[in-house]
């Protein structure tokens, strides 16, 4: 029997075992519409932008480790989702994006609602298709999911015109598939492992700073297991944490920009680093120059080759799939006798120890306004740290990254590499859907929240008891920071004016709206939110508007050359 | 340091802008780019002339090698290797020139491949030095026109890129 290209997509997604696909219907997608209604093993989630689309399917995915859909009209419906399609892509998310062209005969004419998706999202997606012909279908939807998932994942795109969702082909859904031109390694170079293992060893002053890589490939275990059998010191990235436990005694916090002291401290005095699945970027090292200048073995494990030796040139480059490799170095390092000299590593944690006592994450405690850091302490203690987090991106990330401890992956959801604001609200949409039971709280300000702030429509629509908790400071925090700081306090734009009533506007909605503005209510506002486990609840905590995020370094400084709250 | 990387890539519609996008959004160089199906009808052959330092000749094979659609990548320059380029160059003939440029032909290897009552196009390959040499001897005022393929390479003795 012959089915039509609507149909063969939507059996494609079944056969994928597609839970949700995130969209907003248009003309050149009627007839996938048509089919989706047909049926209800796949569900659809009407968003109210497309933005909140790309970003719901990224946040799915990344608390699920499953595929994140979606499914968007031609022309403005793409436009809408490329900067939800490029922030998974910056974070190597496995997604699949599914666009409606203008028909075959149309394309290229400046058709109605026509743009060239494949051109416009080329560099921003692992790899993308137009389907030309019906024929072609099953097998490109098979590509595209085998290639989002694979290798070092990443947002894949399918444009089909329409035309195509209404010609009619025999369907056949093939069971496996591999291409020619792509092969990724899993496996690490044995001799390599060895070379690492020996390092390890033999090292006095080591260090092991994670990333993002240990989450996608889900080698947190793996990962916690070689730090504890070497008693070594441990970081993670912005895109890391939680790959290792946060409140282990061998976790010395994020690294980076805004990492703690010691982290940075020991990324840059220590003799052996092993990097797993990170990537050295501006934000992690700072200037690769001044990095470069304390002489240390570097071993570094990534799925990706064009990611080692980019920034940073390393001395053990291990190419494979992190868990395996991890695998194979915890048993290497096992089945020997040799491990580290423990003088050495003493005298190496004492030396941390010294960092430490800097307390570079101190704030005043004893403020009359609420200070941002400390809602998110008590956010931590409220939730017992067991809450799936997603934010927007500012300072209150940032806080939300050195506040609240996460003990395990997939927990701390937000847009590291490009830097999206209005990601955390639809990321979080797509985190409660992926994760009902779970407690999924959005960490956010009020400048990034009013970027997708629509998405609360959808929010009431699914019934999705999201919190959200505002740092309002009335500011672009993260601007007026790099304002004060680096171009003599002229708050050039920053400060937001005419802002909304933000609790009207949550009960405009449907949902519950809480303003908290002294400290002493802090805790009880938590409390009685998350009490509130079927609705979506919006607290709005007026924060001091001066609060800067510290330690800094300054972009394109050393990772050392931080500034501290004790220097102002 | 100037490098020619070959590369087979499936011929689909669209690799062609990858691998140019590749170049332009993380700002290498090319000095030359051709392209052309092989003697596999679903492969294309790529040669693209680009200079850099090491590192940046590793990242751009590294990155070639991560499109998709690239099925292998060979930087020429490892190995002894050849590389020619095509030139079709159209010059002043008249009474005067004729002559001379028969004869600059001759000592280039070149041929004549079209006359006229004022021109003759020439049809000349060798290596971009080569050619280069050709339109320095006849001199600007002479040539009207020239149309320069790039650079194509192959490496010398056993060594072949193929799948």
């Amino acid at each position: 029997m012959e089915l039509s290209g609507a149909e063969i997509l939507i059996k494609c997604l079944q056969a994928e075992k597609v839970e949700y696909v995130f969209g907003y219907p248009g003309g050149a997608v009627l007839f996938i519409y048509d089919e989706l209604f047909k049926q209800n093993k796949v569900k659809h989630v009407l968003v109210r932008h497309e933005q909140g689309a790309a970003h719901a399917a990224d946040g799915y995915s990344r608390s699920s480790r499953k595929v994140g859909v979606a499914l968007v009209t031609s022309g403005p419906g793409v436009t809408n989702a490329v900067t939800g399609i490029a922030t998974a892509y910056m974070d190597s998310i496995p997604m699949v994006v599914i666009t409606g062209q203008v028909p075959t005969h149309a394309i290229g004419l400046d058709a109605f609602q026509e743009c060239d998706a494949v051109g416009i999202t080329r560099p921003c997606v692992k790899h993308n298709f137009l389907v030309k012909d019906v024929k072609d279908l099953a097998l490109t939807m098979k590509k595209a999911f085998y290639l989002a998932t694979t290798g070092r994942p990443g947002p894949v795109l399918v444009d089909i015109p329409k035309d195509v969702t209404t010609a009619k082909c025999k369907f056949e859904y093939p069971e496996t598939i591999s291409m020619r031109s792509y092969n990724p390694v899993v496996k690490g170079h044995p001799g390599q492992i060895k070379k690492a293992a020996q390092l390890l060893i033999e090292a006095k002053r080591p260090m092991i700073y994670a990333g993002g890589g240990v989450i996608l490939s889900d080698a947190a275990h793996q990962l916690t297991r070689l730090v504890k059998i070497l008693g070594f010191p441990c970081t993670n990235t912005l895109m890391g944490l939680g790959g290792f436990p946060g409140t282990d005694k061998h976790f010395v916090g994020m690294l980076g920009m805004h990492g703690t002291y010691e982290a940075n401290m020991a990324m840059q005095h220590c003799d052996v680093l092993v990097a797993i699945g990170a990537r050295f970027d501006d934000r992690v090292i700072g200037d690769p120059a001044h990095f470069g200048k304390m002489p240390r073995k570097i071993v570094h494990i990534d799925i990706d080759p064009s990611s080692i030796s980019k920034r940073v040139k390393v001395d053990v480059p291990i190419v494979g799939h992190v868990p395996d490799v991890l695998d194979d170095l915890i048993k290497l390092i096992e089945a020997g006798k040799q491990r580290p000299e423990p003088k050495a590593l003493q005298a190496w944690w004492a030396q941390i120890a010294q960092w430490k006592t800097k307390n570079c994450l101190r704030y005043d405690r004893n403020s009359k306004i609420i200070k941002p850091q400390f809602v998110l302490e008590k956010l931590y203690e409220i939730t017992k740290g067991d809450a799936i987090i997603t934010s927007d991106v500012g300072q209150h990330q940032m806080w939300a990254a050195q506040f609240y401890k996460f003990d395990k992956p997939r927990r701390w959801i937000n847009s590291g590499g490009l830097g999206t604001m209005g990601f955390g609200l639809p990321a979080a949409m797509g985190a409660q859907l992926a994760n009902p039971g779970a407690t999924v709280a959005c960490v956010t300000g009020e400048a990034s929240f009013q970027m997708c702030i629509q998405e609360l429509s959808t929010c009431k629509q699914y019934r999705l008891p999201i919190k959200v908790v505002n740092l309002n400071n009335r500011y672009m925090g993260m601007v007026r920071q790099w304002q004060q700081f680096f171009h003599g306090n002229r708050y050039s734009e920053s400060y937001v004016d005419a802002l909304p009533d933000f609790v009207k506007l949550a009960e405009s909605y449907g949902h519950v709206g809480i303003r908290i503005d002294k400290p002493a209510d802090v805790a009880l506002a938590l409390k009685e939110a998350f009490k509130r486990t079927d609705e979506l609840v919006f607290m709005d905590f007026i924060t001091d508007q001066t609060e800067n995020v510290y330690p800094m370094v300054e972009g394109g400084k050393g990772l050392t050359e931080m500034i501290l709250a004790e220097d102002l | 340091m100037r490098h020619i990387i070959s590369i087979l890539l499936e011929n689909e519609a669209g690799a062609l802008s990858r691998v140019s996008g590749l170049f332009s959004a993380r700002g290498y160089n090319i000095e030359s780019l051709t392209v052309a199906p092989t003697e596999d009808a679903s492969l294309s052959r790529m040669t693209i002339v680009t200079s850099g330092s090491g590192d940046v000749i590793e990242q751009i094979t590294k990155q070639l090698n991560k499109l998709v659609e690239v099925v292998k990548v060979v930087d020429l320059f490892e190995a002894p290797h050849l590389e020619r380029e095509l030139m079709l160059i159209k010059v002043r003939a008249g009474a005067k020139e004729r002559d001379d440029m028969k004869r600059m032909s001759d000592i280039f290897r070149g041929r004549i491949i079209d006359v006229s009552e004022d021109t003759y196009t020439i049809e000349l390959t060798g290596t971009g030095q080569k050619l280069d040499a050709f339109i320095e001897a006849l001199g600007r005022n002479v040539i009207l026109e020239t149309a320069r393929t790039g650079a194509c390479g192959i490496s010398r003795g056993q060594r072949v890129l193929r799948i």
